[in-house]
């Protein structure tokens, strides 16, 4: 299945782009469809940095399945307020 | 997607006014309203800042906020919290965020507020760009454990020591 994933802030920079097309086998979890996205892009966090992904504006667990109509985000460290 | 929005909570390009904030939670059974401001800074670590700007998961952010707010008032027994996030380009010593707290007491508006900022900054998908003479960076995002290494060399398999 493709899912559409949003980037913001570090990450939209990082991949050149707000939103991308990713192609997950069917049922994916939140942690295969990171490993995809990281093969597409190399530079946006180090191997070591887990990069935390949102499913429907709640930040999700990597064993969460992913359906084919989420909103999938993914979520540089935030720093709001100041 | 449609969220059922509350009034007290606004992200907004537009400069943010404290007083609309305070007024949004002020009622006669309270005796205490404490008002923080989160204002733009002209130093970071030494290096002279220019200006900031605001990025939002503008969904998300205010369905995390609203979930701050409802938080905070059941477990500090609060009146109401509203809070203002602002987006976009903010210039030197303007003000980013306004939480506003009403409380029939003091102590815990000035507990729950305090609280409201932390877990502001835990959860809310909010992020920061500072732009300094001859630079700029995502604060949080591009500290060591972001930094680009050369694709050359290899990954380390052991984590690298925390600096910290």
């Amino acid at each position: 299945m493709e899912l559409s994933v949003r980037f913001f802030a570090l990450y939209r920079e990082r991949a050149g782009c707000s939103v991308a097309s990713v192609a997950v086998p069917e049922g994916a979890t939140v942690a295969e469809l990171v490993a995809s996205v990281r093969a597409l892009y190399p530079r946006l966090a180090p191997p070591d940095v887990q990069i935390v992904v949102a499913v429907n504006e709640e930040y999700a667990d990597p064993e969460t399945s992913l359906h084919a109509n989420d909103e999938i985000c993914l979520i540089p460290p935030v720093s709001g307020g100041d | 997607m449609v969220i059922a929005m509350s009034e007290m909570i606004v992200i907004t390009c537009e400069e943010l006014c404290p007083d609309q904030f305070t007024n949004l939670v002020r009622r006669d059974t309270n005796g205490a309203v404490v008002t923080f401001l989160g204002t733009t800074r002209d130093t970071f670590e030494g290096r002279r800042v220019i200006r900031l700007e605001y990025e939002a998961y503008e969904e998300m952010a205010y369905r995390k906020l609203e979930e701050i707010r409802q938080q905070l008032k059941a477990e500090f027994g609060v009146e109401d919290v509203a809070i203002g996030h602002r987006i976009g380009v903010v210039d030197i010593g303007e003000i980013s965020l306004v939480v506003a707290v009403a409380s029939p007491h003091r102590s815990e508006a000035f507990n729950a507020c305090h609280e409201a900022v932390n877990r502001l900054k835990h959860s809310v998908p909010i992020w920061k760009k500072e732009f300094y003479e001859g630079g700029e960076h995502w604060v949080a995002c591009e500290d060591h454990m972001f930094q680009e290494r050369t694709e050359s060399s290899p990954e380390p398999l052991a984590a690298p020591a925390d600096n910290d």
